[in-house]
């Protein structure tokens, strides 16, 4: 007797059709998945017998042969336990195999059958919603997610429960609540900028990046708050609209990383891997390649605190994402695309003893260690950083003011700033444009450079709601370029 | 006697050679060493050499007691360069921002009015002090410890091709001598012999712009040296200098009033008047933009956009985040 289910195995973000087929053949009693199934693909055997029996269903005394379809294509984890369950249950005609038709199902089963969540729902969901299924059986915690991909979820808690619906004995609860919450999407979390007094420079420069998208380098002694700030910037960057925020929260969910009940990602990622992460952790790999920290920061926030301590390679694998918004991992088996369109936010000391910018302190580096610290970041990634901002130690007195603008207002003015620059494109100024043609004249400004300036120019404008880029915009723009400390002279 | 010989022989023996040996080896040595060959291979790598027999030769070089036999030189200056008014600048190779702002304004103007820079192509201090000379579009020549056809530190490799455009690389050292710890003070009394004046930037104590000091005091040169504050190690030895009796340098006019040379005077730039609060916030001290926002009270970005104003307009620099005044307020 033969029964199939349909269920999705991932590639990279991508969904692929996986048909589960299940035979009983008269024989000796045995088990067996075949079809390139992984550790924990093949350890499902054990998860479905257990979760059979716990259902109080019959486990068919038969040769039972599972075979994942197509052959050629790796499946791995723990979302397969749930379509081989019921393919096993239809082929034994516990369950009706007809009822399987129009669904997907994904999950994994624990040993009492209950039902548990698996990442990489969204993009399944999406699978089968393109395969034309209209129904995906999941857990769950994992419905809401299901019903971002308009395709219609059924919750289940338990094996049991799915068996109940497919017999036509049970009928999940309406999906109405659901689709709610899942467009309801997160909130804003994390500190606010009311907290922070004075820095105005750095504020400004935060500003401008949350506005304009720049990536922004502040640099300076430790203990001058670079980091307070940093984190700070999420809370004053605008949600994302849906659709941006439907492929962020594709990407994370792959990664397992959605709460639960309120699975879109609205609010802009923000991601702090640690200056000891390794390359594939960053831009992601692996011999099945996931997803890594610039991939999950898309559309939001890579924090990268420390800069220069980071591993020069893992600094320059993130140039292609930089510049194209996307990772590409090759594998013999193809290549993997995932996006990873992000703003980079990046903080270092002046030096590796940390005295340098500070008054108060006298720097011990030798020459020969401030250059080989510097050496550290090329020009080609300082080049990348429209922002580049000193926060200079401040004394006491000068942190005794009142306490700043709350975030809200900050994300208000950025809010408005991006909404005008999806307008109509803004011009320079004849004199803004005299001035610089005299910058560059005048400063040490590459070709690179002087588009930099003219970038955050328009953004300095937007935010002031001029109708052209004048040259006081241009001016201010000028005095966030590069200083001669932070890239080599 | 020739004073190619001498050099030659001091880079293949090591030794610090002024006189004409008498000893054996050196005897070997003549008759074995063909000058015509030395020459062309020199010319080959388009090198100079220009002995103490040369016109060309210094003549403050010839007041030391041990003047080398001669400079080997390699770029596109002349040899008339080396005799011209010339100001060494020297300092720490580990300096602060203020030192390194006050090395390459003083290399700027100081080229700027005519004079040639001397330095030693270390990093710090001599970098700043040739970088500015050659913004300023002057003369500068850099006096290496080694081998005259080597760039030390490697790292100023690009900035000697550049002095090579206008000025001169020169050293004692014949080529492929080896960098060693003591040639550098031997170094740096040819540098304290090639300048008419030496302006001592930044400098710890015991340090190798200090010995520059003595040597160019022992020639009875005069020697500037830039205060600096107390507490600073930086500045423990030009202090200490100031307090033997160097002259405290304030700007580049001490140079050219101790030289007699004349500069028509820069009038000040005409500047707004938001600028110009800037610029009198900053005459008082250095200042990180949110000092500025603080004491003129203006917001952020119109501190920014003045600043840049001022920068273009040679106002004022900026380092490590804080902006100085780069000239003294009337």
């Amino acid at each position: 007797m033969l029964a199939r289910t349909v269920t999705h195995a991932l590639v990279g973000l991508d969904a692929r059709r996986v048909e589960v087929e299940a035979h009983l053949q008269l024989g000796v009693p045995a088990f067996a998945i075949v079809g390139l199934a992984d550790r924990a693909c093949q350890e499902a055997k054990e998860r479905v017998r257990s979760g059979i029996a716990s259902a109080e269903l019959e486990w068919p005394v038969r040769r039972i042969t599972v075979n994942l379809a197509p052959a050629e294509l790796r499946k791995e984890g723990s979302g397969f336990d749930l379509p081989i369950a019921l393919a096993v249950l239809a082929a034994s005609r516990q369950v009706p195999p007809e009822a399987l038709g129009g669904h997907a199902a994904v999950g994994e089963l624990a040993l009492d059958g209950r039902l548990r969540p698996v990442g990489g729902v969204l993009a399944a969901a999406e699978g089968a919603r393109e395969a034309g299924l209209s129904r995906l059986l999941c857990a769950v915690e994992c419905a809401a997610e299901a019903a971002l991909a308009g395709i219609e979820p059924v919750p289940v808690h338990h094996l049991a429960e799915a068996v109940a619906y497919l017999r036509g004995e049970w009928q999940p609860p309406p999906p109405d609540e659901l689709v709610l919450a899942a467009s309801n999407g997160s909130e804003p979390t994390g500190p606010d900028l009311a907290e922070v007094r004075g820095q105005e420079r750095a504020r400004r420069a935060l500003e401008l990046a949350a506005a304009g998208g720049h990536n922004l380098l502040l640099g300076g002694p430790p203990g001058t708050g670079k980091t307070m700030l940093v984190r700070r910037l999420p809370g004053i960057l605008p949600r994302l609209p849906l659709e941006e925020a439907l492929e962020v929260t594709r990407i994370h969910s792959v990664a397992g990383l959605l709460p639960a009940g309120r699975p879109l990602v609205s609010v802009p990622p923000f991601r702090a891997p640690h200056h000891t992460a390794s390359v594939a952790s960053i831009v992601g790999g692996g011999s099945s390649p996931r997803p890594g920290e610039a991939s999950l920061a898309h559309r939001g926030v890579l924090f990268l605190d420390e800069l220069a301590e980071f591993p020069r390679n893992a600094l320059e694998a993130l140039r292609q994402p930089l510049e194209d918004g996307a990772i590409s991992i090759a594998r013999v088996g193809g290549k993997i695309v995932f996006p990873a369109r992000f703003q980079l936010v990046a903080t270092m000391n002046l030096c590796p003893c940390g005295a340098r910018g500070d008054p108060a302190a006298e720097c011990s580096c030798s020459a020969a260690r401030l250059a080989a610290y510097r050496d550290k970041l090329s020009r080609a990634l300082l080049d990348r950083f429209d922002l580049v901002v000193t926060v200079p130690r401040h004394r006491a007195r000068e942190l005794d003011g009142a306490a700043g603008e709350p975030s809200e207002a900050v994300r208000d003015r950025v809010t408005g700033a991006r909404e005008r620059a999806r307008a109509e494109p803004l011009r320079r100024s004849k004199e803004a444009n005299e001035l610089l043609s005299r910058a560059v004249e005048r400063l040490p400004l590459s070709a690179r450079g002087r588009a930099r300036v003219a970038r955050v120019a328009r953004t300095i404008a937007l935010l002031a709601g001029a109708g052209e880029v004048g040259s006081a915009h241009l001016a201010e723009a000028l005095s966030y370029r590069s200083p001669t400390e932070l890239g080599t002279p | 006697m020739s004073d190619l010989l001498l050099a030659a022989f001091a880079a293949e023996t090591g030794a610090h050679v002024i006189e004409e040996p008498r000893e054996r080896r050196f005897e070997r040595f003549r008759r074995a060493f063909d000058e015509a060959a030395f020459r062309s291979s020199l010319a080959a790598r388009g090198l100079r050499f220009v002995g103490r027999g040369d016109g060309a030769y210094p003549s403050l070089l010839r007041e030391l007691h041990d003047p080398p036999p001669g400079l080997f030189a390699r770029g596109s200056g002349s040899a008339e360069l080396l005799a011209q008014p010339s100001v060494a600048i020297v300092g720490a190779r580990a300096c602060s921002s203020y030192g390194s702002q006050v090395a390459r304004l003083l290399g700027r103007d100081l080229a700027a009015a005519g004079l040639v820079v001397v330095s030693g192509l270390a990093r710090g201090i001599d970098g700043e002090a040739h970088r500015g000379a050659l913004e300023a579009g002057g003369h500068t020549i850099a006096v290496l410890g080694c081998g005259v056809d080597r760039d030390y530190p490697a790292a100023h490799a690009q900035l000697a091709n550049r002095i090579c455009e206008r000025g001169l690389v020169v050293s004692e050292y014949a080529p492929g001598v080896e960098p060693a710890p003591w040639r550098f003070p031997a170094r740096n009394r040819i540098i304290a012999g090639l300048a008419a004046t030496t302006v001592v930037v930044e400098a710890r104590e015991r340090s190798g712009a200090l010995i520059t000091a003595d040597f160019a005091l022992e020639a009875g040169r005069e020697v500037f040296a830039v205060p600096g504050e107390i507490t600073s190690a930086l500045s423990a030895g030009t202090n200490a200098l100031l307090r033997l009796g160097a002259t405290p340098l304030t700007c580049a006019g001490d140079v050219f009033e101790a030289l007699g040379v004349e500069v028509a005077a820069v009038s000040p730039p005409e500047l707004a008047e938001q600028p110009m609060r800037v610029l009198e916030a900053l005459a008082r001290e250095p200042s990180g933009i949110d000092g500025l926002v603080r004491k003129t009270g203006l917001d952020a970005a119109a501190v920014a956009t003045a600043l840049a104003e001022l920068e273009l307009a040679g106002a004022v620099a900026e380092a490590e985040g804080l902006y100085r005044g780069v000239r003294p307020q009337d």
